[in-house]
């Protein structure tokens, strides 16, 4: 295994991080700090608690994995679609290292990051709310999982994007309104029982409950099936990279 | 010499359907310079971009130093330095990070004082923490020479290494070429421009259409399909070809004054002895006369035209 070559890659996108700390860091965590002010302080002190959980401290996982989610996506699709839009691809692919290293680079850093991204917005919620982890070592599972998974499906949608608008297209068209309409700010069990059954074909729902769990035992769903979706999203995302890779994909004539 | 690079029969179909390569044989010797000349869309650089595993070929096999290039693609590219045509560069980064970062891709643990000397090769030493984008576009160049070498390569392709750089920079390029293969580097480059394959080339290859045409030592070649023309220069104007003279397809330029008459220098008989004495039994008179070989860019003009003749 070409070991150098990946931690190369690594740093270099690690690099850009901290290049463009602002867009990188910052603007994720002020947005997530707007979402605890104006729905945990101003209108959550004047919703109930959910299932035992105040309003505040029950949006936590959900505006974690939102961030996660779009973050991860969002630094593993430019991070390989850029080198491939200037061209500078040219290099990685003519160095001695196989497909799987490069996704290592790439995935590796784009995961990372959200991971920093999502333990910084982890300690900023505990500013605003109590928290009480019930279970770090399923939380700490799902958050890595999580990064890993979309950093990865981030990479795919940045091999196939050909242009900027489809960078863009399904974070924006399809991630955010899953997100939005997974949980992260209500339990499913508040809306009317068909939409509870469309909401199920949602697999953000699935992802939000599992952490929730992790942190109040409060779930949509069992922990068990969280799991399973999660995993089975990320064996596709492999499936689906894996034969990128055979095929050369948008990477080889 | 020893085989570098053995290409066999390669061929390249794009998905498109069109034929980049037909059935490509070259062998490449190690320490030589060669210039594989053809006009745009000839098929240059899928043929280096198949090397370098950038294009998968379609068919036919390339060894580079005994390796497959597809089974064994990390011995043979760990041996390659590619420098692409288009200036690539992120425009963010400096000059140092970015060999350093070729460096590594390449498996080679970091050297600092390589890519210093390396630096200072290239007369960019004093540029080393410069931001690429704040760079002349003939620097940029030398920084892709710079990235394809960071590694240590012992072949280096250059694809299109001058295309519009001033005639400056394009003598700076090509020492820096000669300084290469002085150290033992095999190099193979791509051009459009004659002067450049005949000025620094060993042997020179000429693709059309995807095809080799031919393969030939450079002087070897000048000297094999050249063309040489006899300009005879008369003591008295002329305003017509005296008619004895017809069978020799002479052309009269210079206000009646000289004459020129094109040989072929691989027939056995050119036909000076008989022209010259047609020429004595003439009227003419010689004030004096020059023979001229023609260049490399006329054998490659002859070359295609023929080639399209045929079609």
């Amino acid at each position: 295994m070409n070991i150098q070559a990946v931690k190369v890659i690594y740093k270099y996108e690690m690099l850009r991080t901290w290049k463009t700390l602002f867009q990188s860091i910052a603007s994720p965590v002020l947005s997530t700090s707007l979402y605890f002010i104006v729905f945990g302080s101003a209108i959550g002190s004047r919703i109930e608690s959910i299932e035992g959980v105040p309003y505040g401290s029950f949006i936590v996982p959900g505006l974690i994995m939102l961030s996660l989610l779009t973050q991860s996506i969002a630094n593993a699709s430019f991070g390989i679609f850029f080198p491939k839009f200037t061209g500078t691809i040219y290099e990685v692919m003519s160095a001695p290292l196989s497909h799987y290293e490069i996704l290592l680079g790439y995935v590796g850093a784009a995961a990372s990051k959200s991971f920093i991204i999502g333990i910084i917005i982890l300690a900023t919620a505990g500013f605003f709310v109590d928290l009480d982890i019930k279970h770090p070592f399923w939380m700490m599972f799902f958050l890595i999982l999580t990064c890993i998974t979309f950093s990865l499906f981030g990479f795919i949608i940045g091999l196939w994007a050909t242009n900027f608008d489809k960078l863009q297209l399904i974070p924006l068209l399809v991630i955010t309104p899953l997100v939005f309409l997974g949980g992260s700010f209500y339990s499913i069990s508040m809306l009317p029982p068909f939409w509870q059954t469309v909401t199920l074909l949602n697999p953000v729902v699935y992802l939000i409950s599992g952490f929730r769990w992790s942190f109040f035992e409060v779930a949509d769903v069992s922990i068990w099936t969280s799991l399973v979706i999660i995993l089975g999203f990320l064996a596709f995302c492999l499936a689906l990279v894996a034969w990128m890779f055979k095929t050369g994909y948008r990477l080889q004539n | 010499m020893k085989t570098i690079i053995a290409i066999n029969n390669l061929s390249k179909q794009y998905a498109s359907g069109h034929q980049a390569l037909k059935k490509i044989n070259l062998e490449i010797k190690s320490g030589e310079i060669i210039a594989l000349l053809g006009p745009n869309g000839a098929g240059k650089t899928t043929l280096i971009s198949v090397i370098c595993g950038l294009v998968s070929p379609s068919s036919g096999s390339v060894h580079v130093n005994g390796f497959n290039i597809i089974k064994d693609y990390r011995e043979t590219r760990a041996l390659i330095g590619l420098v692409p045509q288009e200036l690539t560069l992120s425009a963010f980064e400096s000059v140092w990070n970015t060999l350093n970062f070729s460096r590594g891709l390449f498996g080679k643990k970091p050297n600092k004082a390589y890519i210093e000397q390396l630096l200072k090769d290239l007369s960019l030493f004093d540029k080393k923490d410069t931001e690429l984008r704040l760079l002349s576009g003939g620097m940029k160049r030398r920084v892709l020479i710079g990235k394809a070498l960071s590694h240590e390569p012992r072949i280096l392709f250059l694809d299109e290494p001058t295309a519009g750089v001033d005639v400056e920079l394009r003598k700076d390029m090509w020492n820096i070429v000669r300084r290469l293969r002085d150290t033992g580097v095999t190099i193979i480059l791509t051009t459009h421009y004659i002067e450049e394959a005949e000025e620094i080339a060993d042997r020179v290859g000429i693709i059309s259409d995807g095809e080799l045409l031919l393969v030939e030592e450079k002087h070897a070649l000048m000297q094999k399909l050249g063309k040489k023309q006899l300009v005879l220069e008369l003591r008295d104007a002329i305003d017509h070809i005296p008619e004895s003279l017809n069978a020799y397809a002479l052309t009269l330029s210079d206000e009646g004054y000289k004459l020129t008459y094109r040989y072929d220098t691989r027939s056995d008989r050119t036909g000076i002895t008989t022209l010259m004495k047609a020429i004595n039994a003439s009227s003419l008179t010689l004030k004096d006369l020059q023979t001229q070989q023609s260049s490399l860019e006329d054998i490659f003009i002859d070359l295609i035209s023929s080639k399209e003749n045929l079609k």
